[in-house]
């Protein structure tokens, strides 16, 4: 076992006894990433070699001299007997999503490719004062827009360590990967439409959506202002509940963090399921695919793999003293994609208007005619398919003639979603649930080039993630298992508004109850062959 | 059936975006958005709930949770150089842009 394989409360554990210095436990993590990680992403990369095929590829920017600055910031402070912070000395790596004050902060996008933040995003703030050691910014599909990282302009893309033949899942999937790899043991993501807890499932680790508000967006890079979530992944739910208490709380420099108190998320951690009301619903073993052929939109049963992980799950959780409510009503469910498409885009349409070659990032190199053709030249070499469709569709959908239609009928959808929501967690009404769950993802991780390319089927991925995002609540996705093929499943938990310590609660729940099971022994393939 | 999203709705659409794409990153896109709004348009399907209230996000933020607006008062920002840093085309502390193109209002 070295220093990396253990987890964040366990390395502070050693921390503060003295027994490993932080230096030692950065080189550790460092050592880690040279091993499997292999080159870092860029633009116009070289093609794929069979060695790259092999490798976890997270990482876009690693920032080695600012991690040992702040190592050895701990470790002076622990020498002196002083109080380091609650994350003092524990590696993380960041979305490059996150602005970061004195690092390239891409968006993995050409047009941000030569963007050096002014400013630190507040999660990353915080996570920094509460001693947090940032080993670097890692890659994630270009403007948080995909579920596989593939659309990243920075290649080579980030690879599954559960096999590197498949993706990592996206967003947040050079964070989960790297959270896998034992690169880092936390790592700050985001999630608009599952984008943390999709790869967390497909890689093996413990992904957080918290509720809408429950950590600041302040320095984010804007995908859909309405949805987005920044969160923890993090190797278990402790570790999340750690990265949780040092990240959430209102900020003032974002109007739509909450103000409402924190509570001790580790405090709460081990108190058990007893008496909890967890739900189980139809809704969430159905699945909606477009026909391949045709492209309209067919229901499909959940593969009897994660049917079969959810219930064994429930049935864990009841043996621990939960009681199972079946046959919870979510019928809005199946229509989280199509309103996610509308609202999503159109919000993404405001967010990229801002990139125009003028006051930050990249420029066309060609000479331009007037204002307006350095924006047609800027945008059209600096972003990538992914987000000129988002453009597209946000403004066709939005438009005068269409508004009606489609947005204001999509924005019904997700109070539909959200309503679907408060039925199942009314402390009054016939459910009462504390929380509801389901599967994570349809399917594990898919292959490398299998979906890319398909913009509706990648979406569709995103179907059992996304209703939490309408709806605004907290969500957990949790290793559920090891499938047939090797790769692991996930599932999730769902719970009403800023409920992530019972979430958490009953996340550290079910790891005792399976803590001896087998699959908990097995690692991913990149670890194996070391 | 004729694709809503037809050759001239896109060129306009592209236009209206500030876009500009070869033919064959053209043909990609109105395909892919084709075949997004058949999922899209599920929506027309849906029974609306009446009494569904449209919110800014998932979460109703009541006024006890809410933040209350910041004070309008002006702030200098410590380091402005490292903004014009990132300015791709600056001079004398000014941003350069080719000519912006002149428009008669009738």
């Amino acid at each position: 076992m070295e220093l990396c394989d253990l987890s964040a409360l366990e390395l502070r554990n050693l921390l503060r006894r003295k027994e490993v210095s932080a230096v030692e436990v950065l080189d550790a993590h460092l050592r880690r990433i040279d091993a499997v990680d292999g080159r870092p992403g860029t633009l116009d990369s070289a093609p794929l070699t069979d060695e790259d095929r092999r490798k976890v590829h997270a990482l876009i920017t690693r920032t080695d001299a600012r991690a040992r600055a702040q190592a050895e910031a701990v470790d002076r402070r622990l020498a002196a007997g002083e109080d380091p912070g609650p994350l003092a000395g524990i590696p993380v790596t960041v979305k490059d999503i996150f602005c970061v004050k004195g690092t390239p902060s891409t968006a993995a996008s050409r047009i941000l490719a030569s963007f050096t933040a002014p400013y630190t995003a507040t999660p990353v703030e915080r996570m920094e004062a509460a001693g947090a050691v940032m080993i670097g910014k890692v890659n994630l599909d270009e403007f948080t827009y995909g579920s596989s990282n593939e659309s990243s302009a920075f290649q080579p893309a980030p690879r599954n360590p559960w096999n590197p033949e498949r993706v990592p899942g996206g967003s947040s999937g050079g964070s989960a990967a790297s959270v896998a790899a034992g690169e880092a043991p936390l790592s700050l993501g985001t999630d608009t439409a599952g984008s943390i807890r999709q790869p967390a499932a497909f890689c093996g680790v413990v992904g957080m959506k918290p509720t809408y508000g429950r950590v600041s967006r302040y320095g984010l890079i804007a995908f859909a202002s309405s949805l987005d979530c920044p969160g923890p992944l993090a190797r278990s739910s402790a570790d999340a509940a750690l990265m949780l208490q040092a990240i959430a709380g209102p900020d003032p420099r974002d109007a739509t963090s909450a103000a409402v108190p924190v509570p001790d998320y580790l405090a709460e951690l081990e108190k058990g399921v007893k008496g909890m009301r967890i739900g189980l619903s139809p809704d969430y073993f159905q699945l909606t695919f477009p026909d391949p052929q045709t492209g309209e939109i067919r229901q499909q049963a959940l593969p009897e793999e994660m049917r079969a992980a959810v219930l064994h799950a429930a049935e864990v959780l009841a043996g621990m003293g939960a009681e199972i409510i079946e046959d919870v009503p979510m019928p809005a469910t199946r229509y989280g994609i199509p309103a996610y498409f509308v609202i999503s885009r159109v919000e993404a349409a405001s967010n990229l208007h801002r990139y125009d070659g003028v006051k930050y990032g990249y420029r066309t190199r060609r000479k331009p005619a007037d204002l307006r053709d350095l924006y047609r030249k800027t945008r059209a070499e600096g972003f990538g398919p992914q987000p000129k469709l988002r453009i597209l569709m946000g403004m066709y959908v939005s438009a005068a003639q269409y508004s009606e239609q489609y947005y204001n009928r999509a924005l019904k959808v997700r109070a539909m979603i959200r309503n679907d929501f408060d039925r199942a967690f009314d402390p009054s009404g016939k459910y009462r649930l504390n929380a509801l769950l389901t599967p994570t993802t349809p399917t594990t991780a898919f292959e490398m080039d299998a979906v890319y390319g398909d913009s509706v089927l990648m979406q569709y991925a995103d179907q059992l993630t996304v209703p939490a995002n309408h709806a605004g609540v907290p969500g957990i996705s949790l290793p559920g298992g090891i499938a047939a093929d090797g790769l692991p499943v996930g599932i999730q938990l769902l719970g009403p508004d800023f409920s992530e310590a019972e979430l958490l609660r009953i996340g550290r729940a079910f790891e005792v109850g399976t803590a001896g099971e087998a699959w908990r022994q097995v690692k991913p393939l990149v670890l194996r062959e070391r | 059936m004729t694709d809503p999203i037809t050759p001239d709705i896109f060129n306009h659409l592209v236009a209206l975006a500030a876009l500009e794409l070869d033919e064959k990153e053209a043909e990609y896109i109105r395909r892919q958005l084709n075949n997004q709004l058949k999922a899209i348009r599920e929506l027309e399907a849906i029974p609306l709930d009446a009494e569904a209230e449209i919110t800014l996000h998932g979460v109703r933020f009541s006024p006890q949770i809410s933040q209350p607006p910041r004070a309008d008062v002006w702030q200098p920002y410590p380091a402005p150089e490292e903004i014009l840093g990132q300015v791709p085309e600056v001079e004398e502390r000014l941003v350069v842009v080719p000519d912006i193109p002149h428009t008669t209002l009738e």
